[in-house]
């Protein structure tokens, strides 16, 4: 017997108990839909992240203080000697690896325009900031070093604070209060996106550090002069981060008086890292849901051999009769396999459609619920691997009914009720 | 002077149950000629259906030679036999076994599957079977529209499909009442008057009044043979 009349007699066994076969592979469908949700999802929010390395430039490195300890009492990050203005002058100037960098304070708080206000992120920078971020400007200029070094009361918005300060646009030029204060606005930000984490990156007001750390309360730090919460520093292009990493920690140690073999009183991060160790758990999570789904599938191979074990029982007049008439073992045997094969591909295929519904779905609303950044990528390759799954559990659990239905006895099974 | 189509030497079944063996066979010795009409009788126990299957080829004799249509079927395998079954032998049972929700054209059509025969052929021979049994107008019905009579004769259609050897029916009339039984032996009759040899087993007088040679069987031994 050819194998199309094999599938033909299959498809035909299956039609004609059309319910009983979807019933028995809603667990297979399941099963391919959890597996194809989750991994498209994984391979979605990846995809974003790599993204987003890249647009934050995997040559930037933040540098903050350390944590302090004293009396064994160990005090939080940044707890230690902050860094200050001078410290990014003199990374800047001495270490020739360096292309940018900007001190940076930042502070909560709420700009107001006449009526209008909103609150945001108030961060001061150097004018360095912007090359340091790669960031782009849509209109206006950045403030430069000289209007840094007079404090004066400038200030770059970001796309969210220009949209709901200035419905009707005109931000440029225009003034805005902070604490009382106004400031001129002298630029608007391009969509910056969003951060890394799935924060709103536009939602953001720049203004020079030291008007920042005048006008704002919190900054001051007892013995030291002009303190920043964090410097960044942008490194040369071509210029291996690692060495560039241990230059600027060597440097940091003789600059901030660490013994040698102390501890270090301040901490570089190197972001791409950072990222990519979230993104490692997001791997290792996409991993586990993977998992889940293929338990689904294996629970659905169950239900396929308990319908396929209840169909050989309840067919065994039909398998004597085709026994009788020239059916040989293996012709049995096949039958029954390739309407469990083709079950369950069918329930595969189904599944498959469901997934991609299910994590399309997921990513049209997911903003509304709050999950930014999702993004569904579902590649071809995860198709066949899902398809070919399915049909693997139709083997597998419908080898043993197959198998007991090409081992009855035709003389038996023909006298079965 | 050619060999019989169906010689029997000293054939035994035992079957194992429980603690002991049961004789179903003890020894039959039997030549039916091609174009023969036979009736296998005796009471149930007599060993007549077990003498039917090893004759099908579903079962193979303890010990013993059975030889159908020039093959030895003590000494075949399982598929072998299948391949038998397929090519020598046609079934027609009490219970009809139809496929249900398949139309009697596919249902006669089925033996040819196993021969690897393409659908346009099947169905063109199953049609021609259809016609012998008068059911050509009902080819595409499915069994549960057919009357008793008429699913009996789709299943002697079946069982023409493959121009077997033998006709092998075990108790064709046994649920049909006795007017349909009687058009069904006809059919038999007309089958055999066209020269198919024909075995019926039967505990009906009157099936076996119409077979030409009646053998019986009693305590799995032939007690009788007349003609």
């Amino acid at each position: 017997m050819s194998l199309m009349a094999a599938v033909l007699v299959a498809l035909t066994a299956l039609r004609i108990n059309a319910l009983r076969s979807f019933l028995a592979i809603l667990g297979v469908i399941f099963g391919v839909a959890a597996v194809i949700t989750t991994v498209s999802l994984a391979d979605g929010a990846r995809d974003a992240v790599e993204t987003r390395i890249a647009a934050l430039g995997a040559n930037t490195l933040n540098i903050s203080a350390g944590s302090r300890s004293r009396g064994g009492r160990q005090g939080g990050a940044g707890s230690d000697v902050p860094l200050n203005d001078a410290d990014v002058n003199a990374l800047r100037t001495e270490l020739d690896f360096i292309s940018a960098a900007s001190g940076l304070v930042q502070a909560g708080v709420t700009a107001v325009v006449d009526g209008a206000n909103w609150p945001t992120t108030l961060v001061g920078s150097n004018a360095d900031y912007l090359d340091v971020r790669d960031w782009r400007l849509t209109e206006g200029r950045m403030f430069n070093e000289g209007e840094v070094q007079r404090a004066s009361r400038l200030a770059v918005i970001g796309q969210t604070p220009a949209r709901e300060l200035f419905p009707s646009g005109g931000a440029l030029g225009a003034t805005i209060r902070v604490n009382s204060q106004p400031y001129e606005v002298v630029g608007v930000l391009s969509d910056l996106g969003a951060g890394a984490f799935g924060q709103d990156q536009n939602d953001v007001l720049l203004a020079p550090v030291s008007t920042v750390r005048s006008r704002v309360a919190g900054f001051a730090r007892a013995g030291v002069r002009d303190p920043v919460q964090q410097v960044w520093v942008k490194v040369a292009p071509g210029v291996d981060m690692a060495a560039a990493t241990a230059e600027l920690e060597d440097f940091l140690r003789v600059r901030r008086n660490v013994a040698p073999g102390a501890e270090d009183n301040f901490s570089v991060r190197n972001f791409a890292d950072l990222i990519r160790a979230f993104t490692e758990t997001q791997r290792v999570l996409g991993l586990l849901l993977a998992s889940a789904g293929l338990i689904t599938l294996l629970v659905g191979g169950i239900g396929i051999m308990n319908v396929m074990l209840v169909s050989v029982t309840e067919r065994t007049r039909e398998i004597g009769l085709r026994l009788a008439v020239g059916a040989r073992r293996r012709d049995i045997r096949n039958q029954f396999l390739i309407e469990s094969v083709v079950l369950c591909s069918l329930g595969g295929v189904i599944g498959l459609g469901v997934g991609v519904a299910v994590a399309a779905t997921i990513e049209s609303f997911g903003p509304a619920l709050g999950l930014t950044g999702l993004a569904v990528s579902v590649e071809p390759s995860i198709a066949v691997v899902a398809i070919g799954a399915a049909a693997t559990v139709g083997i597998l659990f419908g080898f043993y009914p197959a198998l007991r239905a090409s081992r009855l006895d035709p003389i038996e099974a023909l006298r079965h009720e | 002077m050619a060999a019989p189509l169906i010689r029997a030497r000293g054939l035994t079944r035992v079957y194992k149950l429980g603690g002991g063996d049961v004789h179903a066979l003890r020894g039959v010795d039997l030549d039916i000629e091609r174009g023969e009409y036979c009736a296998i009788m005796g009471a149930s126990g007599s060993g007549k259906s077990t003498f039917m299957n090893l004759l099908g080829a579903l079962d193979r004799p303890t010990s013993g030679a059975l030889v159908v249509d020039g093959e030895a079927l003590q000494d075949k395998r399982p598929d072998e036999l299948a391949q038998f079954r397929n090519r020598a032998v046609g079934f027609v049972f009490q219970q009809f076994n139809l496929l249900p929700r398949t139309t009697a054209l596919d249902n006669v059509a089925l033996p040819l599957l196993y021969r690897g025969w393409s659908l346009a052929r099947r169905r063109k021979r199953a049609e021609e079977c259809l016609r012998m049994v008068g059911l050509a107008e009902r080819m595409d019905h499915h069994p549960s529209q057919l009357s008793g009579g008429q699913q009996q004769r789709v299943a002697i259609a079946r069982a023409l499909a493959g121009e077997p050897a033998i006709l092998l029916a075990d108790e064709p009339t046994g649920a049909l009442d006795s007017q349909t039984s009687d058009d069904v032996m006809d059919i038999f009759d007309r089958l055999n008057a066209e020269g198919i040899t024909l075995i019926i087993v039967t505990h009906e007088a009157d099936v076996g009044a119409r077979a030409r040679r009646r053998i019986t069987f009693r305590d799995g031994l032939i007690v009788e043979d007349v003609t």
